[in-house]
């Protein structure tokens, strides 16, 4: 029991610890890879490749004064950047990184990840709205919108996977990956899942609530210092996450060839999709709110529930 | 387990005056949103985690937001803040308080003469529920998907006008 327990402070330590470096090396990883595909060398004074500017960064973001507007409603202001933090920081309790490495190993594991992420939701409503600013509450009106929009389709893509593998247990689904990854009979499922991820995290293209050269910086405009930084770490944390899910649900998790062990395989695919997320940012231009919700609603969601369907009609199929 | 039952039953409550009482409407849905969390950990330590999961991605994640969607167009400041003060008077709570405190000896009345059965808690997930809604609960089910259906149309119906754009990019579009 005992020991048991250290084990288990351990797991939770070490993932709270690798999140919080990994979040802020994106930092670093991001400038870099975005002057690379632009053909500039970007960060590259302060230590070896520019490694420190993650440093710099965090320093700077400590000591800037910390400003909140008169004007602001002043509890709901302060809570609103805790809130991404806390609910991505929660819903990486149920992902495994390895057999084994996981926090909690719930059987509603995925659903749990649904909700954190829709609660995500509450920081750029409220943040924006508490800001008092007009900018600010337009931002938030859209994130509000966009985010309620894509949760839908999020949901229902996923639903195709659980089918395959009977289980909201992520543990389980990449058992059921033996063999097959689930991105070749899901490849449907997985597109809509990783634009609706892309739209969650409102990331480029799809970072409308932001969007700095209209609304100089939506939601967030009004928050200076760390509330800065805490929403800046979040949407990193949140790339993290979505990238996690993406390779469990899509990619087989841990799974791959013997000659490296389990977490090396996870940890390779991961980063594998947060640098897709970076390309894409530097990529791909930002479409307008109202061609964002038309996509989205005309689009993705006939395709999701075709999915759906077409996959419960050949796994009934296939079980006669 | 029974004690994080109590905890949340306690914050459940709490976080619901909370909500009655605020004068502030979005103060007032975050302690809904509160008060929904605290029912979803009363659902999974009753041995319900589906219906937990539902009750955070359905009430807290989406139905709350479209509430504070709402409520930021409304442009609510200091001043309506004044006259909700001046609506909720202490004056107003005598009458439901002495029907609710009615209703809470009968409550109590209840529990202390019938005696219960301590019945184990038994994990419902999701195929269980699955079985029940498309079993037993068909009809309800049906009949709920009919009424949303009715709530689709009526708000395609009031969303539907043809209005005039001036806009020398979006005016042909908006003509059709």
């Amino acid at each position: 029991m005992e020991e048991a327990t250290s084990t288990y402070l351990l797991i939770i330590g070490g993932v709270l610890f690798a999140l919080l470096n990994v979040a802020a090396g994106l930092i670093w990883v991001e400038r870099r890879m975005l002057a690379l595909w632009q053909d500039r060398y970007g960060p590259n004074r302060a230590g070896p490749f520019g490694l420190f500017i993650v440093l710099a960064d965090s320093l700077k973001l400590f000591f800037k004064e910390d400003w909140i507007p008169p004007f602001a409603d002043k509890p709901v202001f302060i809570i609103a950047p805790a809130i991404v933090m806390a609910s991505v920081l929660m819903a990486f309790a149920v992902v495994p990184f390895a057999p084994g490495i996981v926090v909690a190993d719930l059987n509603i594991g995925l659903l749990f990840f649904l909700a954190m992420s829709s609660m995500g939701a509450y920081s750029i409503i409220l943040g924006g709205w508490a800001s008092n600013n007009k900018y600010s509450l337009l931002g938030a009106m859209r994130g509000a919108a966009q985010m309620i929009s894509y949760e839908v389709f999020m949901g229902l893509s996923l639903m195709g996977v659980v089918l395959m593998s009977g289980s909201f247990n992520l543990t389980e689904i990449v058992e059921a990956q033996r063999g097959l990854w689930f991105f070749i009979p899901q490849l449907l499922g997985f597109v809509i899942f990783f634009i609706a991820g892309i739209a969650e995290t409102h990331r480029l293209p799809f970072d409308i609530p932001e969007a700095e050269s209209e609304l100089s910086a939506g939601f967030h405009s009004e928050y200076s210092g760390m509330k800065f930084g805490i929403f800046f770490i979040g949407e990193y944390m949140g790339i993290t996450l979505i990238s996690c899910m993406v390779v469990l649900l899509y990619f087989g998790g841990w799974l791959g060839p013997d000659l490296l062990p389990p977490i090396v395989w996870f940890i390779l695919k991961v980063f594998a999709f947060i640098s897709v997320f970076i390309l894409l940012r530097a990529s791909l231009p930002r479409p307008r709110y109202d061609q964002l919700m038309e996509y989205g609603w005309k689009i993705l969601l006939p395709l999701t529930l075709l999915n759906l369907v077409v996959t419960g009609g050949v796994l009934l199929w296939l079980g006669e | 387990m029974e004690l994080t039952f109590y905890i949340a039953a306690a914050v459940a409550i709490l976080s619901t005056v909370m909500v009655i009482t605020r004068y502030n409407m979005i103060h007032a849905l975050l302690y809904l949103v509160v008060s929904f969390l605290a029912i979803a950990v009363v659902f999974f330590t009753l041995g319900a985690p589906f219906m937990a999961a539902l009750e955070i991605i359905i009430y807290a994640g989406a139905i709350v937001v479209l509430i504070i969607f709402v409520i930021m167009m409304l442009n609510l400041n200091a001043e309506s803040v004044k006259t909700e003060e001046e609506w909720l008077k202490p004056r107003i709570w005598i009458g439901p308080a002495i029907l609710s405190a009615v209703l809470l000896a009968e409550l109590v009345y209840i529990f202390t003469a019938a005696e219960f059965q301590q019945t184990a808690v038994v994990a419902v997930d999701a195929r269980l529920v699955g079985i029940a809604l498309f079993g037993p609960y068909m009809l309800g089910v049906q009949l709920c998907g009919m009424l949303l259906m009715a709530g689709i149309v009526g708000a395609y119906h009031l969303g539907r006008q043809n209005k005039k754009v001036i806009h020398r990019f979006l005016e042909k579009e908006a003509a059709q």
